[in-house]
């Protein structure tokens, strides 16, 4: 598959009192067209703002773009007007939040909302708009779509604004949607079918999906290919298959043996990466996660590992104790 | 379901919220939110309450620490009948019951140090009047729950938010509990500091002789953590069992639907396995559907689960469900 979008050294900086935190710090990564890509991490690692920076959405003043490119079907995004990358956004990249909530208009009806990006994206007319804004309801399982076009955000359920807000994506075929916890917000049964619907779609429409997310079980059952976050910077790459099973990286193998599993027998006692993570202005020349790592030399305080090749395709890894890793038990 | 080992005995717990009618307007009418919820906890157990939002679960807690007064049932704590106690007998039993909240920052008061924040409790339940002694007792309550005496010193945003979990513990064992009611309390953490917590809760548990009961939405560490674990559905328990034969052999068609719909965190499982996706939502509470609650998203319901109210019944030794097909 032709790379859709490819991410190269972006650096990401934003200014609070405690200093200047580089929340993405030279991150390079991309999505293939009709891939599934996943950004994992905890809170702070910069999955979020990756993908706001993708936008060019990083609020300033406080947040910055330092440096790096955005090359979307081959053009940098981050070289374009405000007035193309308007053009971009919803047109051909479209974004899913977390909380539809605060996503959507409270005081727009979900039909205004809808049409609003087609109008103006596509010069469709009302009339138009409004026949495609139904037919993208129907497709993301909303019943009796043509009535509901004129009710308000508040009369629907989370579930149902987050399917508004996968219809909205939708609405003008963009080649690339960015889902940001698409599915942290909702409940476990309402979670699996928003999942299965993303996926369903993706699949009929040929759409790119980057799913960004901490949760890793929702990563194994939908991305074909993982990138592992910590303090900003990718620390793991590879497929999803190679990075359950093969984790190189201290930190992947550490978020694995945390959790506990539904499909395994329980375990006496959880097994968590010890220490708080670390404060992004206070970052040492060393391996962001030596702190907290048990595999941790001498070398990681004072040298960080750059990404390199792991066993798999495209796997990598940026960790000096990888071939220790690799011996490591699944479960300490 | 009386057992004379339980510390904590819910017993028809019904909480009815009446909604508009009000200023605004809208049709008046009753939120159902707990409809005849009846368990028991044993001394030193784990009770898991799942579910998902709205279903009851957090009201059934907040009726138990009354935080919320309960339509009817009754709630008899270590062999006193809350519901019958006068302020100052509900004051004396629920030093003994304490609760840590789902999220720590916007539970503790901003402009106190941990310190003062540990402290308060002791001073206004007269527990440990002596400031010297008061200091050494804050210490060790921090010690308890993994953190350094020098934290007394520190305001809340300096924490991060598994260092600001463990105050909310610490707050809670300064009144030396017997019951903690853990609403949601790993969910807003990060995945590799939950399980610093839950471990931490454990230890505490086995080192204080604690009884949990356990709120959550996370059907993984409520396994991880519960000895039994109920299943709560609009407002009603729809299954309640042993932790293993709940996970291993369940009942009721909906919590097999909350466990199938639990992704595992391994592609090649997933890749495998056969997943049960519910369809429909939850239903109002304010207008729960006739029969069994759960028929109009129950994938096996037959016709009589439209009109007859399947009631909790022992389908197995100490294994509970409300299902007529179970």
């Amino acid at each position: 598959m032709a790379t859709l979008l490819e991410v190269r050294s972006l650096t990401t900086e934003f200014v609070t009192r405690g200093g200047v935190v580089r929340a993405v710090d030279g991150v390079s990564w991309d999505v293939a067209e009709g891939e599934t890509v996943a950004l994992v991490g905890e809170s702070g690692c910069g999955k979020s703002v990756s993908a706001l920076s993708v936008m060019r959405l990083v609020a300033a003043p406080a947040g910055r773009i330092v440096s790096g490119q955005v090359f979307f079907k081959g053009r940098d995004l981050l070289a374009l007007s405000e007035e193309e990358m308007r053009r971009v956004r919803g047109r051909e990249i479209a974004m899913v939040f977390q909380e539809p909530m605060t996503s959507l208009n409270p005081v727009l009806t979900i039909g205004r909302q809808l049409t609003e990006g087609l109008e103006i994206h596509l010069g469709m007319t009302r009339g138009g708009a409004r026949q495609r804004a139904v037919e993208v309801l129907a497709t993301v399982g909303i019943p009796d779509a043509a009535r509901r076009l004129s009710q308000y955000p508040h009369q629907f359920s989370g579930g149902m604004r987050q399917r508004i807000m996968i219809a909205a994506a939708l609405a003008c075929n963009p080649a690339l949607i960015l889902a940001d916890e698409p599915t942290t917000a909702l409940d476990v049964t309402i979670q699996a079918q928003i999942l299965e619907l993303m996926r369903d779609l993706s699949r009929r429409f040929g759409v790119a999906m980057l799913i960004i997310t901490h949760n890793l079980g929702v990563v194994a059952r939908y991305a074909d290919r993982v990138n592992v976050m910590y303090a900003g910077r990718i620390v793991e790459r590879g497929s999803a298959r190679d990075l359950y099973r093969r984790p190189r990286h201290p930190y992947t193998l550490g978020l694995l043996r945390s959790v506990p599993r539904l499909d395994e027998p329980r375990r006496a006692r959880l097994q968590p990466i010890e220490g708080q993570p670390p404060d992004l202005t206070r970052l040492g020349p060393g391996c962001a996660f030596a702190p907290r790592c048990t595999f941790r030399v001498e070398r990681c305080r004072v040298e960080r590992p750059v990404l390199a090749p792991a066993d798999g395709e495209g796997h990598v890894t940026a960790c000096w104790e990888a071939a220790r890793v690799a011996g490591a038990p699944a479960l300490a | 379901m009386t057992d004379n080992g339980a510390l904590l005995e819910v017993r028809n717990l019904v909480k009815h919220f009446h909604v508009g009618g009000g200023l605004f307007g809208g049709a008046p009418g009753v939120v159902r939110a707990v409809d005849g919820v009846s368990f028991a906890i044993r001394r030193g157990e784990t009770l898991g309450l799942v579910g998902e939002s709205g279903c009851g679960k957090t009201t059934t807690g907040r009726c138990i620490l009354q935080l919320e007064r309960p339509t009817s049932g009754e709630i008899v704590f270590d062999g006193q009948n809350l519901t019958k106690l006068d302020d100052a007998g509900l004051r004396r039993v629920r030093r003994r019951m304490q609760v840590i909240f789902q999220d720590p920052y916007s539970s503790l008061n901003p402009r106190m140090t941990i310190g003062q924040i540990l402290a308060e409790p002791l001073v206004v339940h007269g527990l440990v009047p002596d400031r010297a002694a008061r200091e050494a007792r804050v210490g060790e309550l921090l010690r308890h729950v993994g953190l350094l005496p020098q934290h007394a010193h520190r305001y809340p945003h300096e924490l991060s938010g598994g260092q600001r979990q463990r105050v909310g513990i610490a707050r809670a064992l300064a009144m030396e509990p017997a019951l903690i009611v853990c609403d949601e309390p790993v969910s807003a953490l990060d995945v590799s500091i939950q399980a610093q917590i839950v471990n931490l809760l454990e230890d505490l548990q086995r080192q204080f002789g604690l009884t949990y009961l356990f709120v959550a939405h996370d059907l993984s560490v409520v396994r991880h953590i519960s000895d039994r674990v109920a299943v709560m559905y609009l407002g009603k328990i729809v299954e309640i069992a042993g932790r293993q034969a709940l996970y291993e052999d369940p009942l009721h068609p909906y919590t097999r639907a909350l466990l199938s719909a639990v992704p595992i965190p391994d592609p090649d499982v997933e890749a495998r396995r056969v997943h049960v996706v519910l369809g429909g939502e939850v239903p109002s509470p304010l207008n729960p559907p006739a029969g069994c609650v759960f028929h109009p998203r129950c994938p096996i319901a037959v016709d009589r689960c439209r009109s007859e109210v399947p009631v909790l019944r022992e389908v197995k030794p100490g294994h509970w469900a409300a299902c007529l097909l179970a």
